[in-house]
């Protein structure tokens, strides 16, 4: 057992900017707007800190992949107590198409590279919603997985999760080496702070590119078109029960 | 003439602006009122009364933290759970 983490962070447009579609309906607007670390990619960083700190592991790796201004993400990453980062170059159309599958195929080959015991993740990043990228890295790497997890136990080598499930909790115990994403009651992440901040410029971010990890990155996906959800339609308010039936008929609900 | 706490406070003043930046009502909001706050006491010299004030700015810096993760958790409950939950 290595001891080591490795924790996947993702640079999003910050949860608090009100979205807007581009003009010419490709995507939408990022110049310019404020971008933040995924909230449930904080609580993952947060909770492989914790068993850190615990003294369950010994070292905390934060992996992003993208262009330059990922390394602001790694940076918060190492403010909050990672030891070290991992940047994975991906600009240009590359990063447009970057998805689940090529990050799981990413995160895979670091994973052996590294020889990390667990792999936690955010559920889902709030720009994409995937919700993809945990489960494929497990099945690349053949390891068992505990997803949605709201509360998490190491013990040795065996991981206790206890998963949030449509019916509600469901508790598994899995081997480790093992891939777990985090949901949203998990833990509360600690906010870095400027000294954080400053003590963590003296961590290391080593410069990785995917061609390097045998990883290809091409999509085969494609994006058509981007456009905003339906203006929701304003309610009517009816007098008696009489007028919402003959609004009901109206409309050819009844 | 320089107070030996005249680091700390500008240490606090700092820490207080990077918080600042996700201000709900937005950084020159905040950059404002925290300025006006400092300058408000600016004159204070006794070093009783100075650390008073720090301990009360790191408060606030607490406080911030709380506002902050409350508003995500709660923006982040609203969007990806159940009612009931």
């Amino acid at each position: 057992m290595s001891g080591r983490v490795l924790v996947g962070v993702k640079r999003v447009i910050d949860y608090a900017v009100k979205i807007r579609v581009k003009p010419d309906h490709t995507g939408v607007v990022t110049d310019g707007v404020k971008h933040s670390m995924n909230p449930f990619c904080e609580i993952a960083v947060e909770e492989a800190v914790k068993l850190k700190e615990k003294k369950l592991i010994k070292e905390v790796v934060a992996v992003s992949c993208g262009p330059q201004q990922v390394q602001e993400t790694i940076r918060t990453a190492l403010a909050m107590g990672a030891d070290r980062g991992i940047h994975v170059e991906v600009s240009g159309k590359d990063y447009e198409t970057l998805g689940p599958l090529q990050v799981s195929k990413i995160l895979a080959a670091l994973a052996k590279k590294e020889q990390a015991d667990l792999i936690i993740l955010g559920k889902q990043a709030i720009d994409d919603d995937c919700n993809q990228t945990g489960q494929m890295t497990a099945a690349l790497l053949d390891w068992p997985q505990g997803t949605f997890a709201s509360e998490v136990t190491l013990d040795a080598d065996k991981l206790k999760v206890v998963r949030e499930i449509d019916g509600g909790l469901e508790t598994i115990k899995i081997k480790l080496p093992a891939v777990v994403t985090a949901d949203l009651r998990l833990n509360t992440p600690r906010y870095a702070t400027l000294p954080n901040i400053m003590k963590a410029k003296k961590k290391k971010i080593a410069n990785v590119k995917p061609a390097d990890l045998g990883v290809d990155v091409s999509s085969r996906l494609e994006v058509l078109k981007v456009d905003e959800p339906p203006q929701r339609q304003a309610g009517v308010k009816v007098e008696t029960v009489d007028d919402l039936v003959g609004k009901l008929k109206e409309a050819g609900r009844i | 003439m320089s107070n030996p706490l005249r680091g700390d406070v500008i240490r606090l003043y700092k820490n207080l602006l990077y918080l600042g930046r996700d201000y709900p009502k937005g950084t020159a909001y905040f950059r404002e009122r925290l300025k006006a706050a400092f300058m408000k006491n600016k004159d204070v010299t006794d070093p009783e009364k100075i650390k008073k004030l720090v301990d009360r700015g790191e408060f606030v810096i607490k406080e911030l933290e709380a506002l902050y993760f409350l508003r995500k958790y709660r923006a982040m409950k609203k969007r990806y759970y159940e009612p009931e939950h």
